[in-house]
């Protein structure tokens, strides 16, 4: 057959390296995970971000850290020895024989599927500080990536100071480096009052958990828990501004007190990490009692795409699943189990994932938060931090500001007016007002926006479709994004398709085009 | 209309309301063809099955250089009207920078400055100094270069929505998330669009559904040889402006947007089979570290900026890879484009010749006779596994 020299037809990709079984992040799943499929007899690599470049961190990657990481951030071999203390687990798999990449963010995984062909097989991009980026081969993926917080705006939010529970947890356990000594809670999910917690233990002083709504959303064991360690829960009231100093946020304000803290803790949604998965290609779907758009997953856990699976808090995030790592950990061991019989070294594992009971209805929950915090907020704040815009502007669909462009018609019609019948979709917005379009890839305002539209336009949250993840899930400069290439790529490299007629003048055209006539050459011109 | 003029008013059939011209496809051409139709005060109704401008016309370049078009004077003359003309904003600047970084990249690109000039526009030659001058992102790998004052760039977003927009103010409308299913026909006229949510009457009928027009044709016997392809771009993070964002070379197309951010693409394509039901995943692939590679040679002062996003767009090509914009014979009252894959920079000129098509069966500002359909007549039915355009599988998995 002939092939077309221009296309990636007899290009190879330069795979670096190879792996049996790929785990992606390296908490209570992954590591299970680890352990099952070491044990089992199958190679595998076991690849954490963390610690993440302090450089990374200050885009909110992959967490909002909101300017709360200690100094010794900075010291990547210092915090990778208090990452092995907070995991004492690693020292062992590692003493055991895993491959552990520690440092090494993984921003994209690629199936061979419909449209992507060339793909051989599975692989995923791998980059560190030191080596830059480059691809490995598996045979099966287990994702466990975890959870990220969402966002919430309110005036004064882009402040240092202001950072996600989650990543106040990450901070505080895993980099033992948490800049904050004195810190309010925003949302009363039991993911937040478990952060409250686990906080409180760590030795941060909860100043008080702040509730938009009458009564705390979590169940009443856990409430009565947070009282008896002496935080105050205040009901009613979202944030309407901060105080501040120099060095971030000072106070907390409320409609009719401060609240004085250093930071304010984002805990109203906590968020499955499926950037990796959705980017991939795997289907993705919104499940209210797993916490919101999650991969949808077969028998041990297996995304859409044949081999790729996922467990942990990127599956889904419920009450059980967060307060008992056990949870997590049968979740990587039942996945890692499945990873095994696929190739063929165990029998197909038995057991049942664990399984959410139904939950409140989060979508209401958050749509509330939002409505209370950023729809009747006092002064307009930016919902995307990276590209200033706010909700206004988001539900006006807004040019972008570095247009100055003219008042449009568009400010006097309806959202659905303007977008056209279906719900809105955030990719659209997106494209239209750069609300997500930053460095932060999304990952503050995805939530805020998605119910913004949802209250606009009275809608369920869940109808509001996913705004799209791309790869690469973490930002990687040109530099490190370059990666060894197969030089008949280079031989063969044209701006556009390289066709040998579709570029010459329109004056110099046959009559009739046919592929026998290619033989008379002609001088090849590009776009 | 060229025959009968066009009945404006209601047509009802099934409850849904049709149009004097429907054109099936919210893409750039489509969306420019509704526009001019409804500029020029004709009743158009727009069916997409998706959102406008969701696939290859929304994500591209932004590139209005075409200087092998026979619509290049007419996409020279229109794009810095379009702003007003539309009365959204399309982000377009003109002018461009391309630089080589080689003797064989200068060669290359000179022979596109040749026509252009030929065509009575303005090209400078750079010198590798006044490169690094004109473009600070630039580096001490530059051969040489040449600044066109013509063409340009725009957002691709912005202006499909603003495409959309405009016809709407127009009185013209578009219907999102509709399917077309098939067509009613009476002799040699198409009387109406047969879809998911209904039937719709039409005195014209337009088809100009990117990489689904072959299929759609085929269903009024019409053949227009197609291919579909994937084509991957990149993304950074915004940098300071530079003076001209209308900068590529080395290989690339691309620009730095207004916003400040590098957005490139080139490189290999995969062909693959034409989706039944578009709007699938559209993941891309590693081949985002190739672009990156480029681009940091491009742009060396630029090689810290981060990657924040890459994307892939499947593109339709016809066998020669140039458009088809056509009154197929019998029909009386179907017009038929496809940009084969550079449709948004000519897509004002593009749109307004479509419309004269329509209205007059032909198009007097430009020669479309390179563009027509019968071309083809005497294309080997194989011309596809002739010229490896055949989806073709390395799966080892």
């Amino acid at each position: 057959m002939n092939t077309d020299p221009r296309s990636v037809a007899g290009k190879r990709l330069e795979i670096a390296e190879r792996t049996q079984i790929l785990i992606v992040g390296a908490g209570p799943a992954g590591i299970a995970a680890a352990r099952h499929a070491h044990q089992g007899g199958a190679q595998v690599m076991l690849v954490d971000e963390h610690p993440v470049p302090f450089e990374t961190m200050g885009e909110s990657v992959p967490q909002i850290w909101g300017g709360r990481m200690g100094g010794s951030v900075r010291n990547r071999n210092a915090m990778t020895e208090r990452m092995l203390e907070a995991r004492p687990d690693l020292a062992e798999l590692f003493e055991a024989g895993v491959d552990i990449r520690l440092g090494t963010a993984c921003w994209g995984l690629f199936a061979n599927q419909p449209n992507l062909g060339w793909i051989p097989g599975l692989v995923a991009g791998l980059a560190d500080e030191e080596q830059g980026s480059h691809l490995v081969g598996f045979d099966q993926a287990i994702v466990a990536t975890g959870r990220r917080d969402m966002g919430l705006a309110f005036p004064g939010w882009d402040m240092p100071g202001v950072l996600g529970a989650g990543a106040a947890l990450v901070l505080a356990r895993l980099y033992n480096a948490l800049d904050s000594r004195r810190a309010v809670m925003l949302g009363s999910t039991p993911e937040a009052l478990l952060a409250v917690l686990e906080l409180v233990s760590a030795g941060v002083a909860i100043a008080a958990v702040v509730e938009q709504a009458a009564a705390p959303a979590a169940p009443e064991d856990l409430v009565a828990r947070i009282r008896a360690a002496g935080v105050e829960i205040v009901t009613g009231e979202a944030p309407r501004g901060v105080t501040s100093d120099a060095d971030g946020v000072t106070g907390l304000v409320l409609r009719n007190r401060t609240i004085a803290c250093d930071s304010v803790l984002l805990g109203v949604g906590a968020v499955p990490m499926i950037d990796l998965l959705h980017a991939a290609g795997a289907r993705c779907a919104f499940d209210n009692d797993r916490g919101g758009f999650v991969p949808l997953l077969g028998a041990g856990g297996e995304t859409s795409l044949p081999g790729i699976r996922a467990a942990g808090d990127c599956a889904g995030i419920w009450p059980a699943k967060s307060s008992d790592p056990a949870l997590a950990v049968a979740e990587g061991r039942l996945a890692a189990g499945a990873a095994l019989a696929a190739l063929g070294l165990a029998t197909a594992p038995a057991d049942v994932a664990p399984q959410p009971g139904p939950a409140a209805d989060l979508g209401e929950y958050r749509k509330a938060w939002v409505r209370a915090s950023v729809v009747e907020a006092v002064a307009e704040m930016p919902v995307c931090q990276c590209e200033e815009v706010t909700a206004r502007e988001i539900l006006d669909v807004s040019p972008p500001r570095y247009l100055n462009a003219p008042h449009l018609p568009n400010l006097t019609r309806s959202l659905t007016e303007i977008l056209g019948e279906g719900p809105p979709d955030p990719d659209q917005i997106k494209r239209l007002t750069r609300a997500g379009m930053g460095p932060c890839q999304g990952r503050r305002c995805r939530e805020q926006i998605q119910a913004l539209l949802a209250l606009q336009e009275d809608l369920s949250l869940g109808v509001v479709p996913l705004a799209g993840y791309r790869s690469p899930v973490r930002p990687i400069s040109l530099a490190a994004a370059a990666m060894p290439e197969d030089p008949a790529i280079a031989a063969a490299w044209d701006s556009w398709f390289g066709m040998p007629r579709q570029w010459i003048p329109f004056w110099d055209v046959e009559e009739h085009y046919t592929v026998a006539a290619l033989a008379t050459e002609k001088e090849h011109v590009s776009e | 209309m060229s025959a009968n003029n066009p009945i404006p008013g209601v047509h009802s059939d099934d409850d849904t309301r049709g149009a004097s011209v429907i054109v099936i496809g919210g893409g750039v051409t489509g969306l420019s063809t509704a526009f001019w139709l409804a500029e020029a005060g004709v009743e158009v109704l727009v069916l997409e099955r998706g959102i406008v401008g969701w696939e290859a016309s929304g994500r591209n370049g932004g590139g209005c250089s075409h200087h092998h078009s026979p619509l290049f004077a007419e996409e020279q003359r229109l794009w810095p009207m379009m702003d007003e003309l539309l009365g959204y904003p399309t982000e377009f600047r003109p002018n461009r920078i391309r630089i080589a970084l080689s003797a064989e990249q200068l060669t290359l690109y000179g022979r596109a400055v040749a026509n252009a000039r030929k065509q009575g526009f303005r090209a400078d030659d750079l010198d590798a100094q006044t490169v690094r001058e004109l473009v600070p992102l630039a580096g001490n790998n530059v051969h040489a270069g040449h600044y066109y004052h013509f063409g340009g760039h725009a957002n691709p977003h912005r202006t499909v929505q603003a495409y959309a927009w405009a016809l709407r103010d127009r009185g013209g409308r578009v219907r999102q998330h509709v399917t077309v299913t098939g067509f009613r026909r009476q002799g040699d006229r198409v009387t109406a669009v047969e879809t998911d949510k209904g039937v719709f009457c039409c005195d014209h009928l337009v088809i100009a559904a990117g990489p689904q027009t072959g299929r759609l044709a085929a269903m009024l016997e019409v053949d227009i040889p197609m291919r579909a392809a994937r084509a991957e771009m990149i993304v950074t993070e915004p940098l300071p402006l530079m003076p001209l964002g209308g900068i590529d070379g080395n290989g690339l197309y691309g620009r730095q947007t207004l916003r400040g951010n590098l957005a490139y693409g080139g490189g290999p394509h995969e062909w693959v089979e034409t989706e039944a039901q578009p709007g699938g995943p559209r993941p891309s692939t590693p081949l985002a570290g190739s672009i990156a590679r480029r681009v940091a040679e491009l742009l060396p002062k630029a090689a810290h900026a981060r990657v924040i996003r890459s994307w892939s767009g499947i593109i339709e090509n016809t066998p020669d890879g140039r458009p088809v914009m056509d009154r197929p014979a019998p029909w009386e009252n179907l017009t038929v484009a496809t940009l084969s894959g550079v449709g948004f920079g000519l897509s004002p000129a593009s749109g307004r010749a479509l419309m004269q098509l329509v209205m007059q069966g032909h198009c007097d500002f430009a020669d479309l006779s390179s563009l027509r359909l019968s071309r083809f007549s005497r294309l080997e039915p194989d011309w596809d596994a002739l010229q490896g355009w055949l989806p073709a599988s390395m799966a080892t998995a």
